[in-house]
C-alpha cells in the first residue's frame, strides 16, 4: 500500500512533464494538440533509434532528441498549427487528429510494431533501488525521473515568471493583440512555446521508454493521461499540473493493486469526476475552463481574487 | 413544434434524388447478381456511409466535435453480443442494441453537453475508453480476448450475408433520408444556429441543450446501429477494435474530405475513403499514414472538402439545405 | 522638417463594411491632436490602423517620412508608434510593474523608464505590485497610458481617454497628460468635446469613416463641430435649382 503510494507519486512526475507541454500549448497558443502523445512517442522512438542504430550514448541521444523535438515543435507551429488556428476551433482538432494518425502509422511503418524500451541501455539503473526504513524498496530510476521532472517544471516556472520571454509568453496567452502593442511578436512567442511544449513531450516519451515499453500506438493513451493530469490538477498552474500528475499516478498505482485493468479505469473515473465537479461550478462552465490554463500557470496566491 | 419553411427543390436536385432512388433499387437487387465478396464490401461501404452521415450530423450541423463516437459503435456491438447471448433473435436485436446505446447516450448527454468544444472532444474520448474498460470486465468478453457472435454461425452463410446486406442498405437509406427530413425541420435550422453561435442562438430563444441532446442521441443510435451491423458481419467482438479511436479518425476523415456541414459531403467522403481503402489498403501502415496526411491537407487547404471545391467553382451545392431553409 | 505622421488616402474595412474612407492627414511633431466623432464614425479603426492592429485596405502611413504601412503592430511599436487601446487591454493576471516591464523591454530605449513614468503618473507608484486585473477604471487607464509611454514612442495614440471614468479620475489623467505636451506627438480619441477642445492644439472630426473637419479648436465654431459630428455637409449641399 505505502509502496504503491510512493510509486504513484514518483510516476506523477512523468505525467506532469507530459501534461505541462499540453497545457502550455493550449494556454499560449490556444491550440489543443491531439497529437501530443504521438509526439512523445516520436521522441521516445527517436532516442531509441539514436542509441540502437547509431550507437550513441544515452545522455547524448537524449540531448539530441530534445533539441530535435524543439525544432520540430517550432516547425509544426510555423507551417501547420498557425494555419490551422486561422480556421476556427474545428480545423485544429481535425488537423491534429490527422497528424496523430499520420505519426502513428508512419512510425509503425518505419520502426515496426515491436515494443521497445531504453531499459536495456541504461545498465543497472533500470533495476537498482534504495531500501527505505520499513523494508520498502524504491527504484532509483523513478526517483531520478521524479527529481528531473520537478527540476524541469521548476525551471519552466522561473522562465515564465522571471524572464523577458516568460513575460512575453504570459502576455501573449492573456491577450495576443495587446502583447503586440507592447512590442511582442505573438507569432514568435507562440513558436517558442510550441518548441518547449514538443520538447517536453519528447522528454516524457523518453521517460516512458526508460521505465516501460513504447509502441508506435502508445500516443493516444499518453494524450489521455496528459489531459487527465491537466484537468485533475486544476486550471493548469505548473504546480497544479505537478499535483494533477501525482494524483493521477497515485490513483493508477493504487488501482493496480486491485487489477491492472482497474489501474487505468480509476484514472479515467477520477478525471470524469473532477470534470463533472468543475462543470457543476458555474464559473468554470461559463468561462471555458481550460482556455485559462496558462493564465493560471502564473497564478499567484495573492491574485486569487478571480475565480478561474 | 412548427416546421421550418422549406423552399421547393430545384430541377437538378430532383433529378439527383431520382437517380439516388434508382441506385438504391439497383443495390437492392445486387445480392442476387453480384459475388459474395462484392456484397461483403458493400456492407462495409454502407456502414461507412452511416458513420459519416451521423458524425456530420453531430459535428457539421450541431458543432459537437466528438472524438468518442466509438463508445456507441462498441456499445452497439456489445449490447448485441449480450442480447444474443440471452437467446434473443440476432437480426432483430441489432436494432434493440442500437436503441439501448441511445439510452446510454441520453444519460451521458446531461454530462458531456455542458462542456465547451475542446473539453467535449476529449471527454467523449475518455468516456469511450471508460466504457471499453468496463465492458472488458464482463466475463463473456474475457478482457482483451473478446468473443464471437456464435449464434449467427447457425445461419446459412449466404442467407446471413443477404439479410445483413439488406438490413445495412435499409438502415443506410433510412439514416440518409431521416437526416434529410430532420434537417429540414426546425431542429435543423436551430442546430446550425447553435453551431454558428451558441450564445446568439440561446438569446433568440432556442433551447440549445434540448437541440444538442436530440442530435447527440440520434447520432449515438445511428453509430450504434452501424456498429452492431458491423459486428454482425465481422462476427468477432474485440473491445480494442470495436471501441477503437480509429473509428473517430475514419468518420472525421470522410466528413472532412466530403465537405463538413453539407448534406452530400459525408456520402461522397465515404465513397472516397472506401475507394482509397480498396486501392491502397494493401500498403497497410503507409496507407493509414497517408490518410492522416490527406486529412491534414484537407483541414488546412480545403476545409470545405470536395463540396467546397464545387462551390469555389461557382457551382451550386447539390442537395443543399443552406438556401432552402428558412426559419 | 518632415511630418511626425502622414496618412495618405487611408482606407480600412471590416468585412464588407468600409469603416475608414480615404483619410489623409499630416501631423507635425509634438502636435496634440484630438479626434472626435459619433460612435461608429471610424475613430477606433483609424487608431488600430495607425498602430498596425488593423490592416489598411488602401493608402499609406509614413512615420517621420518612412513608410510603416506594411509593418505589424509589434514592429510599429519599435518604430515609435504606441497605442493605449480601447478597453485598455491590460494583462489582468500580471502585476502593474510586469505590464510596464513588457512594453519597456520590447519597446524603444529612451528617457521614459519605470521611474520617470511613475513621476508623470504619480498614482502608479503605489500600484506597481498589484495585479492589473483588480484595478479601478481610472487606475487601469493610467497603467495603459504608462504602458504606451514607457516604450518611448514618438507618436502616442490614446483611444477613448475618458470613457467610463469618473470626473475626478478624468481630471487627474488630464493633469498627467499635460506633462507630456511637448515631449511626444499625441493623438487622442475623446468623447468629451469640451475636454478635447481645451486640451488639444488641433481637432479633427470623423463621420461615417471620413474626415469632416480639421483645424485648431480656437478657429472652429460650435456649429461647425456639431454639423461635422453628425455628418451634415452644409457648405457642399447643392441647393435645388
Amino acid at each position: 500500500m505505502l509502496d504503491s503510494l510512493i510509486q504513484g507519486i514518483l510516476l506523477g512526475g512523468y505525467y506532469a512533464v507530459l501534461a505541462a507541454g499540453l497545457s502550455l500549448m493550449f494556454g499560449v497558443v490556444r491550440f489543443i494538440n491531439l497529437a501530443h502523445g504521438d509526439m512523445a512517442v516520436l521522441g521516445a522512438l527517436s532516442a531509441l533509434w539514436l542509441v540502437q542504430s547509431l550507437g550513441l550514448g544515452v545522455p547524448l541521444a537524449i540531448v539530441i532528441t530534445l533539441l530535435g523535438m524543439a525544432a520540430l515543435g517550432w516547425l509544426m507551429q510555423r507551417f501547420i498549427f498557425e494555419r490551422a488556428l486561422a480556421g476556427g476551433f474545428l480545423v485544429p482538432i481535425l488537423t491534429t487528429i490527422g497528424l496523430g494518425a499520420a505519426l502513428q502509422n508512419g512510425m509503425f511503418a518505419v520502426f515496426g510494431s515491436n515494443t521497445k524500451s531504453l531499459g536495456a541501455h541504461i545498465g543497472s539503473l533500470s533495476w537498482a533501488s534504495w531500501q527505505l526504513p520499513g523494508g520498502i524498496y524504491v527504484g532509483q530510476l523513478p526517483v531520478y525521473m521524479f527529481v528531473t521532472a520537478v527540476l524541469v517544471l521548476g525551471a519552466l516556472h522561473l522562465t515564465l515568471t522571471r524572464t523577458a520571454f516568460g513575460r512575453a509568453l504570459r502576455a501573449t496567452s492573456s491577450d495576443a493583440e495587446a502583447a503586440s502593442l507592447c512590442g511582442v511578436d505573438p507569432r514568435r512567442v507562440q513558436r517558442g512555446a510550441a518548441a518547449i511544449a514538443v520538447a517536453l513531450a519528447g522528454l516524457a516519451g523518453i521517460f516512458l521508454a526508460m521505465r516501460a515499453q513504447v509502441t508506435p500506438f502508445s500516443g493516444p493513451m499518453m494524450l489521455i493521461f496528459a489531459f487527465e493530469a491537466v484537468v485533475i490538477g486544476g486550471i493548469g498552474s505548473l504546480r497544479g499540473t505537478l499535483i494533477g500528475g501525482i494524483i493521477l499516478g497515485v490513483v493508477q498505482s493504487l488501482g493496480a493493486l486491485l487489477s491492472p485493468q482497474i489501474s487505468i479505469l480509476a484514472g479515467h473515473l477520477v478525471f470524469l469526476a473532477v470534470l463533472g465537479w468543475r462543470l457543476s461550478q458555474l464559473a468554470a462552465a461559463e468561462r471555458g475552463g481550460w482556455r485559462l490554463a496558462l493564465r493560471a500557470l502564473t497564478h499567484k496566491p495573492d491574485v486569487t481574487g478571480r475565480k478561474a | 413544434m412548427t416546421p421550418a419553411q422549406v423552399l421547393p427543390m430545384n430541377t437538378k436536385d430532383r433529378r439527383l434524388v431520382g437517380l439516388a432512388c434508382l441506385a438504391v433499387l439497383g443495390l437492392a437487387t445486387l445480392p442476387w447478381l453480384g459475388s459474395a465478396l462484392i456484397v461483403d464490401k458493400l456492407i462495409y461501404l454502407f456502414i461507412l456511409v452511416m458513420f459519416a452521415v451521423m458524425w456530420n450530423l453531430l459535428a457539421g450541423y450541431a458543432g459537437l466535435v466528438s472524438v468518442g463516437q466509438q463508445a456507441f459503435i462498441g456499445l452497439g456491438g456489445y449490447a448485441l453480443i449480450r442480447l444474443v447471448d440471452a437467446g434473443l433473435p440476432p437480426f432483430v436485436m441489432i436494432f434493440v442494441a442500437a436503441i439501448g446505446a441511445g439510452a446510454v447516450a441520453w444519460l451521458l448527454s446531461w454530462f458531456v453537453l455542458r462542456m465547451k468544444a475542446g473539453e467535449f472532444a476529449i471527454a467523449t474520448w475518455v468516456i469511450a475508453e471508460t466504457i471499453r474498460s468496463l465492458v472488458m470486465f464482463d466475463p463473456i468478453v474475457q478482457g482483451e480476448t473478446g468473443t464471437s457472435l456464435l449464434a449467427l454461425n447457425a445461419y446459412d452463410p449466404d442467407l446471413r450475408r443477404l439479410v445483413l446486406y439488406l438490413l445495412a442498405l435499409a438502415s443506410m437509406v433510412v439514416m440518409v433520408w431521416g437526416t434529410w427530413v430532420l434537417l429540414q425541420r426546425r431542429i435543423g435550422a436551430e442546430s446550425q444556429a447553435i453551431r454558428d453561435d451558441e450564445d446568439a442562438a440561446a438569446s433568440v430563444g432556442i433551447s440549445t441543450f434540448r437541440v444538442k441532446q436530440r442530435i447527440y442521441v440520434i447520432a449515438a443510435i445511428g453509430c450504434a446501429l452501424a456498429g452492431a451491423l458491423w459486428l454482425a458481419s465481422a462476427i468477432t467482438f474485440q473491445p480494442r477494435t470495436s471501441f477503437g479511436v480509429q473509428w473517430s479518425v475514419f468518420m472525421l476523415f470522410m466528413v472532412l474530405v466530403g465537405g463538413i456541414g453539407t448534406f452530400i459531403g459525408p456520402i461522397l467522403g465515404a465513397l472516397v475513403f472506401f475507394g482509397l481503402q480498396e486501392l491502397f489498403g494493401d500498403f497497410g501502415a503507409w496507407y493509414l499514414a497517408g490518410v492522416g496526411g490527406l486529412a491534414i491537407f484537407f483541414a488546412l487547404y480545403l476545409p470545405n472538402g470536395i463540396v467546397g471545391l464545387w462551390l469555389d467553382r461557382g457551382k451550386d451545392e447539390p442537395l443543399s439545405l443552406r438556401k432552402r431553409l428558412r426559419m | 522638417m518632415t511630418d511626425a505622421l502622414t496618412l495618405t488616402n487611408l482606407s480600412g474595412r471590416h468585412g464588407q463594411l468600409q469603416a475608414v474612407k480615404g483619410v489623409s492627414l499630416r501631423l507635425a511633431a509634438k502636435e496634440v491632436l484630438a479626434v472626435i466623432g459619433a460612435n461608429g464614425a471610424g475613430k477606433t479603426t483609424l487608431m488600430r490602423m495607425i498602430s498596425g492592429l488593423h490592416p489598411a485596405a488602401e493608402g499609406e502611413i509614413l512615420l517621420h517620412g518612412a513608410p510603416v504601412t506594411s509593418l505589424p503592430a509589434h514592429a510599429r511599436l519599435k518604430a515609435g508608434i504606441a497605442l493605449s487601446p480601447e478597453g485598455r487591454r491590460l494583462f489582468g493576471d500580471m502585476t502593474v510593474a510586469e505590464n510596464l516591464q513588457i512594453a519597456a523591454e520590447n519597446g524603444r530605449k529612451g528617457d521614459w523608464s519605470m521611474a520617470t513614468v511613475c513621476d508623470a503618473l504619480p498614482q502608479l507608484t503605489a500600484l506597481l505590485h498589484r495585479p492589473a486585473g483588480g484595478l479601478s477604471g481610472g487606475q487601469r487607464q493610467a497603467v495603459a497610458i504608462a504602458r504606451a509611454l514607457i516604450s518611448n514612442p514618438s507618436v502616442m495614440l490614446l483611444d477613448e481617454v475618458s470613457l467610463g471614468l469618473s470626473p475626478a479620475a478624468v481630471e487627474g489623467l488630464y493633469q498627467s497628460l499635460e506633462t507630456l505636451r511637448g515631449h511626444v506627438t499625441l493623438i487622442l480619441v475623446e468623447q468629451d468635446l469640451t475636454r478635447a477642445m481645451a486640451f488639444c492644439s488641433r481637432l479633427i472630426c470623423m463621420a461615417e469613416g471620413k474626415l469632416e473637419l480639421d483645424g485648431p479648436p480656437a478657429t472652429l465654431t460650435r456649429q461647425q463641430i456639431t454639423d461635422a459630428y453628425f455628418g451634415i455637409h452644409k457648405a457642399k449641399e447643392p441647393s435645388h435649382a
